[in-house]
């Protein structure tokens, strides 16, 4: 049996830069991003879309990448971790998350921290029912979600300053 | 003391790799070579193992296959009692053993594999509850299935019941419970008998490993280097089972000549590795007529599953605990740990002191019902102050004061009114609300000689680069041992925090600071990085590099003048005990901690009497903890146990069959999410401890005890019945408030586990 028999190609943009993977088509994308691509900050806690610690954006929707086809990202647009952070420096949810004490043994947080870019998408200045519902994807086992939620409200109150100064 | 780094929220070490998910856990980790391996389990429960069958359709040839006959060693996971085999050799005690081990390039061609490995068995009759093994239904380790048995005594207890106004008994139960650490167990092993062994992998207790390692594989101590990656969450879960992985990925490693990998999915984590011991206490209790606290006599077993493991430590803990803070004039713990044939229950955050105070708060509570006094005021009467003796009559030297804690508690959870306000609403009201307390205690390091026999070994060293470097095998599980003990360091060296690095847990490169656990890391182990750190400037000042007065650019340019003089800087300190510490071993006597932490915790809770469901309306956490060396970190320590105590006490329910776990997923085994959980209300007081680093204690178990014992108090307030055993789910709330009274109500996961059966 030759190395590539049943195989196919997907093509999507991973993090700005457009790349093309040899898969199988039911491959988990969480494990075409992390076996393939080398991209490992989404991990694999659950591998049944109870934990979220594997989200990822795709199409600017959270998805748990270890519930996703490969073949159904073929020309959508990915965003995982490594794509949030900046060239130099930290994204301010990062820097939200270390500064708060929103990440502890750190496995859930790449994760927790895309569901919290996408919460903050869609609710710049949340609630604390809204930040409850919105991370309840994701699960972490080391804080009690207290210090989470200290961060969203830090980048969110960050962000809307920084508004208002440009304004 | 004025303190400049200690006492601050510097960011945590090694934050900025886990935010922006560069850190490297076990399975972002690859080598060149490397193939992956699996473990075929025992299906059933106790019995003979038969005949071994290879199926049809693998290609056997590609894989590697490891039975008992390959170990070079000795078939143990050597931790206390070395009485669990590495794979099981002609019989089975338990569901989920390993026993046969196969490692293929292909991660993907394992699991057809592994199922078609055809195990024969003669079944054997199997126990699974405390019950069946204290009846010895059949004796299935030893001649009479107990692991350890303790018996401490305090006083006359026998004489004591007759001067009693009061003789008050209880029962109470706990379950089991799983660490669900996000990240599942995994190892990387490679080496062969001539090049030695390497272990990399998650976990907390490298020397552990390095000492299951030389036993499995009969290396030298200096050929086996045990490496720690980044830990995503332990909570006791990774203290003794990566022993066991870490001698299945190195016997494959060496059969294959290959570096292999071992990563459990979450399935195979839940269903085969340690849990929180399950356990039931008996309590009875004399009291006097001003409600004093005569007598206990306290009957605390737990079941420790198939094997030793641990069992004896976590039943020594839950029986110094099961007196709590409180004074007893005569005291009697007789605890025993039983064999089920279950896989072994093993270390979970508290270590036996949530199972023992669940009993004694829920205890506290019934009592002074029974004898007509508010919980409170009952507990007033008999806390623990200085200078009273705890149950192994230790002197309480801490300037502890638990009435001003309980009354701080009370005006930052408005109890008092809540009372009052709750029983007004509850008349009217389908949605009955509660508040209820937890007030308890929990010792720091290692139980009465440990840490004498650990005697840990610190390091610290110059770094080439300019800077100081920690050497321990202390690891960062997520709780921050990476940040504290650097600001220790940078503490008593006079310099900054980011002058301070940490070594990576490697036991080729840092001493055996002993494993990380027993709430004993920052007290302990902070303790020896500051004498360590003093030991460092001496040893400049005496060489003449440094004025004793002299500050962080005169120290750190000494350390450079030294390390260009004589090679290297490294200073080592080990362990001293604090003085006036005393242990006997025999009669349980003495100091059984150096020091205790000490808290109040107060939950909220609305039971809604139509759909049976609780919720937590506002918990507070208010305890002692000596000098708190980072307050976020601090927080977070408190903010997470509370939310496992909450897990423990109405989400966490292990279902059983015949020792097997049938809710092995995150599905069905549901612990707190972002939605579940109450505001946790998070308060310190700090009564520095003379001989911890800067005042400090431990802290990482204590918040585990409380929220259990208060949620359901709360529970017990708000419905008028009394609840004893957790998990307390919904339906087990229904089941007990509509249960006939002479007639049990079917025991809906019984029946469930039944059905699983057919």
């Amino acid at each position: 049996m030759s190395e590539t028999a049943g195989r196919c190609e997907v093509s999507f943009t991973v993090n700005g830069a457009a790349r093309t993977v040899s898969v199988y088509p039911m491959e988990r994308l969480l494990d075409v991003l992390r076996n393939s691509l080398g991209l490992t900050g989404a991990k694999e806690g659950c591998g049944e879309g109870e934990c979220g610690t594997c989200s990822v954006l795709l199409n600017g929707e959270l998805v748990n990448s270890c519930l996703v086809p490969v073949l159904q990202a073929q020309g959508a647009e990915l965003c995982t971790i490594e794509g949030l952070t900046p060239e130099a420096g930290l994204h301010p949810v990062q820097q939200a998350f270390l500064s708060c004490g929103g990440a502890q043994c750190g496995i859930c947080t790449p994760g927790m921290i895309m569901a919290t870019v996408q919460l903050l998408r869609r609710h710049p200045t949340p609630t604390l029912e809204q930040v409850r519902e919105g991370l309840g994807g994701n699960l972490c086992r080391c804080t009690g979600y207290t210090r989470i939620f200290h961060s969203v409200f830090e980048v969110a109150k960050t962000e809307a300053e920084k508004a208002d100064t440009l304004a | 003391m004025q303190t400049r780094v200690v006492g601050a929220s510097v960011p945590r070490k090694e934050g900025v790799g886990k935010v922006t998910g560069r850190a490297r856990y076990v399975d972002d980790l690859s080598l060149p070579g490397m193939i992956f391996g699996a473990t075929v389990r025992s299906s059933i429960a106790r019995g003979r193992i038969q005949d071994i069958q290879f199926g049809e359709g693998i290609a056997w040839d590609e894989f590697t296959i490891v039975t008992a006959k390959d170990i070079p060693g000795r078939n143990v996971i050597a931790l206390i009692i070395d009485d669990q085999p590495c794979l099981a050799d002609g019989v089975v005690n338990h569901p989920e053993e390993p026993i046969l081990l196969l490692a293929h390039p292909n991660r993907h061609a394992l699991a057809a594999a592994v199922a078609a490995v055809h195990i024969q068995y003669e079944p054997a009759p199997s126990i699974h509850t405390i019950e069946q093994s204290e009846r010895r239904e059949q004796i299935i380790w030893g001649t009479d299935n107990v692991f350890k048995s303790f018996r401490m005594e305090k006083g006359d207890v026998d004489q004591a019941w007759e001067g009693a106004a009061w003789i008050v008994e209880g029962e109470y139960t706990t379950g089991a419970q799983e660490q669900l650490y996000i990240e599942p167990n995994g190892i990387i092993a490679q080496g062969s008998e001539e090049e030695g062994l390497t272990v990399w992998g998650s976990m907390q207790c490298p020397y552990y490993i390095h000492k299951a390692m030389l036993a499995l594989t009969g290396l030298p101590p200096d050929k086996i280097r045990v490496v720690q990656a980044e830990t995503g969450g332990a909570f006791g879960g990774k203290e003794e089972y990566p022993s066991m992985i870490a001698g299945h990925a190195a016997l494959l490693a060496m059969k294959s000549g290959r570096p292999v990998k071992i990563i459990y999915d979450r399935m195979e984590d839940m269903a085969a590795t340690t849990k929180r011991h399950p356990s039931r206490t008996r309590h009875r209790t004399a009291v006097d007529a001003d409600g004093k606290l005569i007598a206990a006599e306290i009957e605390f077993v737990i079941d420790g599953g198939a094997y030793a493991t641990l069992s004896s430590t976590v039943l020594s803990r839950g029986t110094i605990h099961a007196g709590g803070p409180y004074f007893w004039p005569n005291i009697r713990v007789i605890s025993k740990a039983y064999a089920t044939n279950t896989p072994p229950h093993g270390a979970f955050r508290g270590f036996g002191a949530p199972q023992c105070l669940f009993a004694l708060e829920r205890h506290m509570d019934h009592v002074a019902r029974t004898i007509g006094l508010a919980p409170d005021e009952f507990r007033q009467r008999n806390f623990l102050c200085q200078g009273m003796t705890t149950a192994t009559d230790q002197v309480i030297h801490d300037p502890i004061d638990m009435h001003h804690l309980l009354d701080r508690a009370f005006e930052l959870s408005d109890y008092h009114a809540k009372v009052q306000r709750f029983a007004v609403h509850n008349l009217t009201s389908s949605k009955k609300k509660g508040i209820g307390m937890a007030t308890f205690l929990h010792g720091a390091g290692f139980t009465g000689s440990g840490e004498r026999h650990m005697n840990a070994l610190v390091g610290l060293e110059a770094t080439p680069a300019g800077g100081v470097r920690v050497l321990v095998s202390s690891t960062d599980i997520g709780q921050g041992t990476n940040t504290i003990l650097s600001q220790i360091a940078a503490e008593a060296l006079g310099l900054e925090y980011d002058d301070v690095s940490m070594a990576q847990a490697d036991t080729s490169t840092v001493p055996n600071s002993g494993p990380t656990v027993a709430s004993r890391t920052a007290m302990i182990i902070g303790k020896i990085v500051q004498t360590a750190a003093l030991k460092m400037r001496q040893t400049l000042t005496e060489s003449g590099l440094l004025e004793p007065t002299a500050g962080r650019e005169e120290f750190l340019a000494a350390c450079q003048t030294y390390r260009h003089r004589f090679g290297e800087l490294k200073c080592f300190s080990r362990y001293e005990a604090a003085p006036n510490i005393f242990w006997n071993d025999e009669l349980y006597r003495g100091e059984a901690y150096p020091a205790y932490a000490w808290a109040v915790y107060i939950a909220e809770v609305t039971v809604d009497t139509n759909t049976y469901s609780v919720t937590i309306d506002d918990f507070v956490a208010l305890q002692e903890i000596g000098k708190v060396l980072h307050p976020v970190l601090a927080a977070g320590q408190i903010e997470g146990g509370v939310a496992q105590g909450i897990g423990f006490a109405l989400y966490e329910k292990v279902v059983w069959n015949d020792g097997k776990m049938l809710n092995n997923q995150m599905t069905n085994y549901i612990m707190p999410t972002s939605e579940d959980l109450p505001p946790i209300r998070v308060f310190f007081e700090e009564m520095p401890y003379q001989y911890g680093p800067y005042g400090a204690k431990g802290i990482g178990e204590l918040p585990m005890d409380g929220p259990a014992p208060a949620i359901v108090n709360a529970i017990v307030q708000a419905t008028g019945t009394s609840f004893n055993a957790i998990p307390l789910l919904p339906e087990d709330i229904f089941r007990v408030m509509t249960a006939e009274p002479d007639r049990p109500a079917e025991d809906f996961f019984s029946a469930l586990a039944a059905e699983g059966s057919q």
